[in-house]
C-alpha cells in the first residue's frame, strides 16, 4: 500500500498569518448542477470535520483553563474555514437534495476509510454502518421522488446505488448494542486514530443536520423519517466516537485531531479537480499544518512528551474520493444481515433482549422509513418515468 | 435582454455516465423493494395526519371595532368577517413582498447592465406594488383591523413566496431565469386581486372594491409586460 511521509512535519501557514475577511469566508458557491459529486463531497465532509474541530476545542476548554486562549485562538480560524467551506453549498439544493448528498459522503468516505483501515475490528464497523447509511440513503431517495418529484441520481451523478440496505426498521437498537471495543491508544496506528476521530465528524455532522432540517418540513412525513434517522445517527455517532480510547489525554485528541484534518485537506487537494476549491484545500491544508505545529509546543509543554508517540510513523494513502460501487455491493451481499449484540457482530437472529424491545417500542405505531419506501424501485427520472415506460 | 444559460457539463443526467448509470440502473431492477405497497402508503400517512392535525393559526379579531363588529358584522364584512380580513392581511403580506422581489430584480438588472426602459419600468412596478401595499393597509384599518398582524392567509402567502425570492436573490440566476419566478409572482396575484375584488364588493365595500380595481388595472399590465419580456427575449435567441 502506497503511503505518505513527512506530512505531519511540515510547518504550514503560522497561525497569526491566518487571515480572513467577510468576503473571503462568503465565496460563490459550487455548481449542484456542473461540479462533479466528488466536490460536493469534499466539501461536506471538510465541512463536518471542522464543525468537530471546533465541538472538541471547546470541550477541551470547559476542562483546561490554561489551554483556553490557544484553544480559542484555533478555534476562531477553524471557524472561519468552516464558514468558507460550507458557504460553497448553493441554495438552489432543497434541504432533501443535501441529505442525498449528505448520504453519499456517509457511504463512499466510510467505504474508502473500511478499505484503508488496518485493524479489523475498526474496519468491520466501518462496514456495518456503511449499510445503514446505505440503507438511508434509499430511504431518502424515494422520500426526494415521492415529495419533490425529483431523482436523487441528479445529486449522485451515478456514483452510488439506490437499492435497499440493512433496513432502517432494524438498525434501532439499544444503547448497549451501538458501543463497540476503542482502539488502543497506545498500539493502534496513527490512521487508526484518523479514521475514527473522522467518521465520527461526519456522522456528528449528520445528525446535527437533519435535527435542523427535520423541523424545515412540512410533510408529516418527512418529519417522521428525520426523526427517525436522525435517531440513528445519534446512535451511530456513539457507534463511531465509542471506537476512541478514552484513556487519551485531551491534548493527545487534539493532536489527533489536527493530523486528521491536515491528512483530509491533502486528500482533497490532491483529488479536487474544480480550480478555485482546490486553492481553498491548499490553503486550508497549511493552516491545519499550522495548527499543529502549535498543539505539538503545547504537548511538549503540558505533558511533557514527544508528540510522535502520538503521531509517529507512517500515514497510509490517502481517502480515495471515488465510486466504491464494486466494495458495497460486496459488503451489502455478505454483511447484510449482521447484527450488533454488546460489542460484538451477530447473525440476526442473535440480538439482544434489550435492542429487541426498543425497536418493539419504537416501531410499534409503524416505521417512517418503509412508509415512505413500500415498493420504491429507483430508475432514472424518478419512478413514475418507470411506472410510465412499464406501461 | 439577457443570454440564456449555455451549454456546459451538466452532470445530472445519466447520459453524461452512460455505463456506471447502465450498471445502477441494472442492479436497482434486479433489487426489489424490501417494503411491499407503493406511493399509497405515503398518500394514507399523509391523510391519517391530516385528520388529526390542528390548525396553523387564526385571524385576530378586529381590536378598534370590537363593537361595530359585533353589531354589524355583516353589513361590514358579510357573514364571516374573518375571510375578508385574512385575505386583506394575504394581500398586504404579497405586496409587501412583492416590493422586496422587485428591489432585488431592479440590483440585477442593474448588474447586468439591462436597457434603461426595463429597468424604469422595474422601478414603477416596484412603486406600485407599494402603493398596493398602502392601499390594502388602509383597507384593514377602515374595518378596525390590524395591519402588522400576520393572518394564516399572509403566512401561506410567505411560505408560497419563499421560491421566487430564492431565485431573484441568488446572484447566479440570470434575467431570463429571474422573470420565471416574476411570472408566477404575477399570475398569482392578478388571481388574488380579482378574489379580493369579488370578496369586497360581496361583503358591500364597495369603496374598497372601487381602489382595488385600479390595482389590478396595474398588475395586469405587470403581468403582459413581464410575459412580453419573456417572450421576446426567448424568441430573440432562438431566431
Amino acid at each position: 500500500m502506497a503511503t505518505i511521509t513527512n506530512l505531519l512535519d511540515a510547518k504550514g501557514t503560522p497561525l497569526e498569518q491566518q487571515r480572513f475577511s467577510w468576503n473571503d469566508i462568503n465565496s460563490t458557491p459550487i455548481s449542484k448542477l456542473d461540479d462533479d459529486a466528488f466536490t460536493r463531497v469534499r466539501v461536506i465532509l471538510m465541512n463536518g470535520i471542522e464543525t468537530d474541530a471546533l465541538r472538541l476545542k471547546h470541550m477541551g476548554a470547559r476542562f483546561h483553563k490554561e489551554l483556553r486562549l490557544p484553544l480559542a485562538r484555533v478555534r476562531r480560524v477553524e471557524h472561519h474555514q468552516q464558514t468558507t467551506i460550507n458557504w460553497l453549498l448553493s441554495a438552489d439544493h432543497s434541504p432533501l437534495e443535501t441529505t442525498i448528498a449528505y448520504e453519499q459522503v456517509a457511504i463512499e468516505v466510510t467505504a474508502a476509510v473500511a478499505q484503508n483501515e488496518p485493524d479489523p475490528y475498526q474496519a468491520q464497523t466501518y462496514r456495518f454502518g456503511l449499510l445503514e447509511d446505505f440503507d438511508h440513503l434509499y430511504r431518502y431517495a424515494a422520500m426526494l421522488d415521492r415529495l419533490e418529484g425529483k431523482d436523487a441520481n441528479n445529486i449522485l451523478q451515478s456514483y452510488t446505488d439506490i437499492i435497499p440496505g440493512r433496513p432502517t426498521s432494524q438498525h434501532h437498537r439499544d444503547p448497549h448494542d451501538d458501543l463497540r471495543e476503542h482502539y488502543d491508544g497506545g498500539q493502534a496506528d496513527l490512521i487508526t486514530k484518523i479514521h475514527a476521530a473522522m467518521i465520527t465528524a461526519a456522522e456528528y455532522q449528520t445528525h446535527d443536520y437533519y435535527m435542523n432540517i427535520g423541523p424545515l418540513f412540512a410533510d408529516p412525513v418527512a418529519r417522521a423519517l428525520y426523526a427517525e434517522i436522525a435517531s440513528v445517527e445519534e446512535q451511530h455517532v456513539t457507534q463511531y466516537g465509542s471506537l476512541m480510547d478514552p484513556g487519551e489525554t485531551f491534548l493527545e485528541k487534539w493532536l489527533i485531531h489536527e493530523a486528521m484534518e491536515a491528512y483530509n485537506y491533502l486528500g482533497c487537494l490532491e483529488q479536487e479537480d474544480n480550480p478555485r476549491v482546490k486553492r481553498i484545500w491548499e490553503r486550508f491544508l497549511d493552516y491545519e499544518l499550522g495548527h499543529l505545529q502549535l498543539v505539538r509546543e503545547l504537548f511538549k509543554k503540558y505533558e511533557r512528551r514527544d508528540p510522535e508517540e502520538v503521531l509517529g510513523g507512517t500515514l497510509p494513502a490517502l481517502v480515495e474520493f471515488k465510486s466504491q460501487r464494486d466494495f458495497v455491493r460486496r459488503v451489502v451481499s455478505e454483511e447484510v444481515d449482521l447484527r450488533a449484540h454488546g460489542i460484538d457482530y451477530v447473525p440476526r437472529d442473535q440480538e439482544s433482549d434489550q435492542s429487541l424491545l426498543y425497536r418493539d417500542t419504537m416501531n410499534v405505531n409503524g416505521v417512517p422509513a418503509d412508509t415512505v419506501s413500500a415498493g420504491y424501485q429507483w430508475s432514472p427520472g424518478t419512478e413514475q418515468a418507470r411506472r410510465k415506460s412499464n406501461g | 435582454m439577457t443570454d440564456s444559460a449555455p451549454l456546459g457539463i451538466n452532470r445530472t443526467g445519466v447520459q453524461m455516465s452512460p455505463e456506471k448509470s447502465q450498471d445502477m440502473r441494472r442492479i436497482a431492477e434486479q433489487t426489489p423493494a424490501d417494503v411491499a405497497g407503493g406511493p399509497r402508503e405515503l398518500s394514507e400517512a399523509r391523510a391519517a395526519e391530516a385528520l388529526k392535525a390542528g390548525r396553523a393559526g387564526s385571524v385576530a379579531p378586529p381590536g378598534s371595532a370590537k363593537g361595530v363588529l359585533k353589531a354589524g358584522a355583516k353589513k361590514m364584512t358579510g357573514q364571516n368577517p374573518e375571510l375578508l380580513l385574512d385575505k386583506l392581511g394575504q394581500r398586504l403580506a404579497f405586496e409587501r413582498t412583492g416590493v422586496r422581489l422587485y428591489e432585488a430584480l431592479i440590483a440585477k438588472a442593474t448588474a447586468l447592465g439591462l436597457e434603461q426602459p426595463v429597468r424604469q419600468a422595474l422601478a414603477r412596478f416596484r412603486d406600485e406594488e407599494a402603493e398596493h401595499m398602502d392601499l390594502v393597509v388602509q383597507a384593514v384599518e377602515s374595518l378596525g383591523a390590524d395591519p402588522t398582524t400576520m393572518t394564516p392567509s399572509a403566512n401561506v402567502a410567505g411560505v408560497v413566496g419563499l421560491g421566487p425570492l430564492q431565485v431573484i436573490t441568488d446572484a447566479r440566476t440570470n434575467f431570463m431565469q429571474s422573470l420565471d419566478a416574476l411570472l408566477s409572482v404575477e399570475l398569482t396575484d392578478n388571481a388574488a386581486w380579482e378574489l379580493l375584488i369579488e370578496l369586497a364588493e360581496t361583503a358591500g365595500q364597495e369603496s374598497m372594491a372601487t381602489h382595488f380595481r385600479h390595482a389590478l388595472k396595474q398588475e395586469e399590465y405587470h403581468l403582459e409586460t413581464v410575459k412580453g419580456w419573456m417572450r421576446d427575449t426567448s424568441l430573440e435567441q432562438l431566431r
